[in-house]
């Protein structure tokens, strides 16, 4: 493998690990705070991505879309969590599983009356189109540079916000106690409504912004929900830090696995889960 | 953090009445019922094998997996690959063959898995068995995404699997043997030690209880009696695919258990034949007001699965006890 | 002649920055109860998770009946002689007192999942099993009670039936964590005749809060404060203990 192609595959990893952090960032988040298993995390997902698909129908501006979209999945966390999974806290995980997945065949179905079955390409923006050129013959799109960009910059957005604000001490204090922080005088009920929403805004941008990558089709929640599980148990629950070190680790295993050993590609991901969990039955770092 | 889900391990004297005549009636049904109702049927039974291994698992153990298709379907493909071109295989040589395949594939994970509790045992089950369905989908040489053939039902000798009775009745008694021996699992040491690790793990840990091991086994256990399963959906359906070791139907199996009454077997056995009945429905519903509901059947499905969740959460068996027997005492605990 | 059964040597537990116990060495013998008292956070619940071993020492060793089990499990520990009662009552709630028993005594003496007998024959069928586990029922007071059910049990029966599993087990020594605790008066009375009772054949420790029930039943007392061992002694040398006092007890007259 050339420099340039070693170059390349490393970019991909990167940009492919940063995407799944922004998805396990938010279930590892609603986990470690809430106590709340979500397999329908991924249909977040899918929401940002039809909405990516629906919004580029109607508008041509990316960067307005995104604002939009992260909006609207922010609402949408928002409405979730307090008519629905605010009265799953106390419930029990296999409770949780079970009406998550239910939840899952609503969302599809919805998903399927809103914008059909079908489906569709979404186009990358004109001024992202085109490579950066790396060799005479490999070059690097633009575009993937972009999402990489968007997805790093709301991680340190993230950790800005976990670490440097009241909110974020807000939501430290919560995770650790929760009725301690109720005494502290801090609005528990406001603040798992705004992690959760920032959770579903997190996954929702993220769908989006990979739409022109992946292409937008039905049932393309699953596939990421359980890349995202396995970044969530590698890193350990709760852990921010520990989902970023192992979405990046994910990501080139994965990436370097499709290119190096493609017969076993798909396995290889979960024979580091195995090893991890070997070595350390609870994530690399604890909460 | 939470209260944990209810489960139902004493059956009251009425309802094992109720049980035993409705037995009855399941063997005496292929007697006046059409052929596609005897398939069904039979369909029925091996999901209802399926749910009890689980049952062992989920309902006595506590452990709830998200992965246990896996053990399920890499049966049904032994029996594929042990299957030749041109002939059968004999039932009495490939059927203990493929449930080794689930039970050393569930030992090789449960080894693993096993060490995590709560939320990082649900995750790594569901990852593993993910793994083991992208394992066979993305490789041609294990049939690919297309799956694979049974060429021809397993020979059995003295009896006929292609004749529809016969296979009824075979897996018939195979559901009774398995629920005759779990039910007897139940009442010995080991399912004893199982159940207090549902209810108190820490203390079994502590009195001295080595819970890894007893996990493990009833790990490994539960995944070969998926295989017995998954070997007949094999030989009846003629056909194994990836989606039978996917989450879908590791999530659908979870649910088959909560439904009927989870801890006790009988419910895994209702829970079965009443989520395939329902699924059977939600297919075939009407048009109202121009919405076609049949089409949407999963739509229809999300919102009775959030329904049981809610509203049943003994299951259809743990309902029918609390109406059959009003007032009746003491629920959940081993007899002296 | 003292016979030790359960020795701590220089145990120390870190937890980060803060050593939640700090270099203690205690031990504890034959028909003697020796309690740990000491202020909330002092490290006494800590200590006890150290020798039973859920918590692995960050340094010191224990040694049970003469062997090293430094950083051994629990369930080996207590397979090696080792019984325990919890702060925070810890019985199978949805379990009838009889199975509570049964199972704990089913710990040390059934054989292990591998063998195949195992997952057929009754459970109840077990003769030794059930022996002990009468014992352990009637040496608690519980043999009335035998098919409540533990959750329908008050507080003190609770505290009964701890006892009562963790003596199932047949251990050479006893570690109780409070088994005095949210007691009423004839309760508490009760446990204190136990405790007298068992302490012929056992090394108790004994982590309490209730002084009066202390200087009753201790022969020998060890306090601690953050993390160490301030003093070790019988009742009266504590009592007259110029720090302890300051510490813990107040003035005493």
């Amino acid at each position: 493998m050339g420099l340039a192609e070693f170059l390349i595959q490393a970019l991909n990893s990167f940009q492919y690990g940063l995407l799944l952090f922004m998805l396990a960032a938010g279930l590892t988040l609603i986990f470690g705070i809430m106590g709340v298993v979500n397999l329908a995390h991924g249909s977040f997902y899918m929401l940002g991505a039809y909405l990516a698909y629906g919004f580029t129908t109607l508008t041509d501006n990316l960067g307005m879309a995104l604002v939009l979209g992260a909006g609207v999945g922010f609402a949408f966390g928002w409405l979730l969590e307090r008519g629905l999974f605010r009265f799953f806290y106390t419930r029990d995980h296999l409770d949780q599983v079970l009406l998550t997945f239910g939840l899952i065949y609503l969302f599809e179905e919805l998903r399927a009356i809103v914008w059909g079955n079908d489906v569709h390409g979404v186009p990358i923006p004109a001024w992202l189109k085109g490579s950066v050129p790396l060799t005479d013959t490999l070059s690097y799109p633009y575009y993937r540079l972009f999402v990489g960009a968007v997805c790093l910059a709301l991680a340190v957005g993230l950790w800005a916000l976990i670490h440097r604000t009241r909110l974020g001490m807000h939501i430290r204090a919560g995770a650790f106690n929760r009725t301690m922080a109720q005494a502290l005088g801090i609005d528990i009920e406001r603040l798992y409504a705004i992690v959760f929403a920032m959770g579903v805004a997190l996954a929702a941008v993220a769908g989006m912004v990979a739409a022109p990558l992946s292409s937008v089709y039905p049932n393309m929640g699953g596939s990421v929900l359980i890349m995202c599980f396995v970044v969530v148990v590698i890193g350990g629950i709760g852990s921010i830090r520990g989902a970023f070190i192992a979405a990046l680790l994910v990501g080139t295993v994965d990436t370097f696995g499709k290119v190096l050993l493609p017969q076993l590609a798909s396995m290889l991901v979960y024979v580091l889960m195995a090893l991890v969990l070997l070595w350390r039955p609870q994530g690399l770092f604890k909460n | 953090m939470s209260a944990s889900h209810a489960t139902t391990t004493h059956l009251s004297p009425a309802l094992m009445r109720a049980l035993a005549i409705a037995t009855v009636g399941l063997a005496l049904l292929p007697l006046g019922a059409e052929d596609y109702t005897i398939d069904a049927v039979t369909r029925m039974m091996i999901l209802a094998l399926f749910a009890m291994s689980l049952d062992l698992l989920q309902g006595v153990t506590g452990l709830v997996s998200l992965g246990h298709a896996a053990y399920f379907g890499l049966a049904g493909y032994v029996l594929a690959f042990l299957t030749p071109e041109s002939e059968a295989v004999s039932l009495w040589t490939s059927l203990p063959l493929a449930m080794l395949a689930s039970a050393a594939l569930a030992l090789l994970v449960g080894a693993l898995v096993v060490r995590t509790s709560g939320i990082y045992f649900i995750m790594s089950t569901m990852a593993f068995g993910q793994m083991v369905f992208y394992l066979f989908f993305d490789n041609k040489a294990l049939g690919g995404s297309d799956g694979l053939f049974v060429n021809f039902r397993p020979q059995a000798g003295w009896f006929d699997l292609d004749n529809r009775l016969h296979f009824f009745y075979f897996t018939l008694v195979c559901l009774l043997l398995v629920y005759g021996f779990l039910r007897r699992l139940l009442h010995s040491p080991l399912g004893r030690a199982l159940q207090g690790i549902r209810v108190n793990e820490h203390r079994m840990r502590a009195v001295g209880f080595n819970t890894y091991t007893h996990k493990l086994s009833a790990f490994t256990l539960s995944g070969a009696l998926a295989g017995l399963a998954g070997y007949l959906w094999g030989a009846q359906t003629g056909f194994i695919n990836p989606e039978l070791m996917g989450f879908h139907w590791s999530a659908h199996l979870i649910m088959m258990v909560i439904l009927g009454g989870m801890g006790n077997f009988a419910g895994a056995i209702i829970g079965a034949f009443a989520f395939e009945y329902t699924l059977h429905l939600f297919k075939d519903l009407p048009v109202i007001a121009g919405f076609d509901l049949g089409q949407h059947w999963q739509l229809v499905m999300g919102l009775f699965i959030v329904a049981v969740v809610v509203w049943l959460p003994q299951g259809l068996l743990g309902g029918l006890q609390r109406l059959m027997s009003r007032g009746d005492g003491q629920r959940g605990a081993p007899h002296a | 002649m003292r016979e030790v059964l359960l020795q701590a040597q220089s145990l120390t537990k870190r937890f980060g920055g803060l050593a939640a116990v700090n270099e203690v060495s205690l031990d504890w013998a034959r028909n003697e109860i020796h309690a740990v008292i000491g202020p909330n956070g002092a490290g006494k619940s800590t200590l006890t998770h150290l020798l039973s071993g859920e918590y692995t020492p960050s340094s010191g060793r224990v040694k049970l009946l003469g062997q090293d089990v430094t950083g051994w499990s629990c369930e080996a520990i207590s397979h090696a002689g080792l019984g325990r009662s919890f702060q925070k009552t810890n019985v199978f709630l949805s379990f009838t007192v009889w199975e509570n028993i049964r199972l704990s005594a089913q710990a040390q003496l059934t054989p292990s999942p591998a063998k195949p007998w195992a997952w057929l024959q009754r459970a109840e069928h077990h003769a030794e099993v059930n022996a002990r586990a009468e014992q352990a029922l009637v040496l608690a007071g519980l043999a009335h009670q035998r098919h409540t059910l533990a959750q329908h049990m008050s507080h003190g029966e609770q505290r009964q039936l701890e006892i009562a599993m963790c003596l199932a087990t047949e251990p050479q020594v006893l570690l109780l964590d409070e088994p005095l605790a949210g007691m009423g008066p004839a309760e508490a009375d009760r446990m204190v005749e136990l405790l007298l009772a068992l302490k012929p054949n056992h090394a108790v420790l004994l982590v309490e809060h209730d002084m009066d029930a202390v200087f009753a039943l201790a022969d020998q007392l060890s306090v601690m404060v953050n993390g160490q061992l301030i003093a070790s002694g019988t009742v009266a040398d504590i009592r007259a203990h110029p720090e302890v006092q300051a510490a813990y007890l107040g003035e005493v007259t």
